[in-house]
């Protein structure tokens, strides 16, 4: 069934300020094999200019995608999630995300779309820190696509 | 921000050092940890099946973050990338034969842009197929 359009436009509260720690960034820079020391350096990252380690680009995917857990769980929206591919994902940064950041994010529908039996739903998720300053928007695309024929 | 690579030393077609990610399963279950998306279908092979997958596959945002290596260590600085996107046009399927996949990555300036911006354009290959489209980086040089 086709997602409800009058959906378009919708943002969900602000999430619970979430705390960039230096070593989650650590684990996450090893996780994708990322030796760069501005990750794991505060010396090197302050070197560049940043105030303390700073998370590698895709880093605050975590947390976006935490918040777009609002518009995807909406039971009022009713994507089925078991469906859901990810089909397009970008980042605008004002600045990097680093330690000691505590980000909030607001997600908002930007597009409902339904293309031969998919739904596709396009989420913006506006990154602020505690100050709140714009730190990131992150646009994700979900793809749900169509249920089988039984 | 302080990118190592100088605006008035690229050219439109400067190619970006090209580099290649092994991606095997222990990678990929470090992965799941560590940006806490556990979906069976990069871990579990019966359950990928399951779905319709040929095998597990690698999360996309993996991808993503190999991909932006190229550009990073080409920067210095991460902090200089002011915008990042990908489609995600195939997936990576990653076999538990000892070995996995292998994704092919290679950039290269596409535009020149005011205030000492340039758009590079990736390209990601695993398998021979291409795993990403679209797929391009605004960073600020030097």
């Amino acid at each position: 069934m086709a997602l409800d359009q009058s959906f378009v436009g919708r943002s969900y509260p602000p999430t619970a300020p979430y705390e960039v720690g230096r070593e989650k960034i650590r684990e996450f820079a090893e996780a994708i094999g990322d030796a760069n020391p501005a990750y794991t350096d505060p010396g090197a990252a302050r070197r560049l200019g940043h105030p303390d380690v700073i998370a590698p680009p895709t880093f605050v995917f975590a947390i976006t995608f935490k918040a777009a857990g609002q518009v995807v769980e909406d039971p009022q929206l009713g994507l089925d999630y078991s469906r859901v591919v990810h089909g397009d994902q970008r980042f605008a940064y004002a600045r990097p995300v680093r330690a000691g950041d505590r980000l909030t994010v607001t997600s908002t529908i930007e597009a409902i779309k339904s293309l031969a039996g998919n739904d596709i739903l396009d989420i913006r998720g506006e990154v602020r820190d505690e100050a709140g300053e714009h730190v990131v928007t992150a646009w994700t695309k979900l793809v749900a696509r169509a249920a089988e024929e039984d | 921000m302080a990118a190592k690579i100088a605006y008035e030393d690229v050219e439109v077609g400067t190619e970006l050092p090209a580099r290649t990610f092994p991606v095997d399963r222990a990678a990929l279950v470090r992965y799941a940890g560590a940006s806490g998306d556990f979906n069976p279908i990069h871990w579990n092979e019966k359950f990928a099946r399951e779905v319709g997958l040929p095998d597990v596959i690698a999360h996309g945002m993996f991808t993503m973050a190999e991909a932006a290596r190229v550009v990073t260590d080409w920067l210095g600085d991460p902090g200089a990338v002011v915008e990042y996107g990908v489609r995600f046009t195939r997936p990576v399927v990653v076999p538990d034969d000892g070995q996995g996949a292998v994704i092919e990555v290679g950039g290269k300036v596409a535009a020149k842009l005011d205030g000492n911006l340039v758009r590079v354009d990736l390209t990601a290959v695993s398998a021979g197929q291409k795993v990403l489209g679209m797929s391009r980086a605004v960073v600020r040089l030097a």
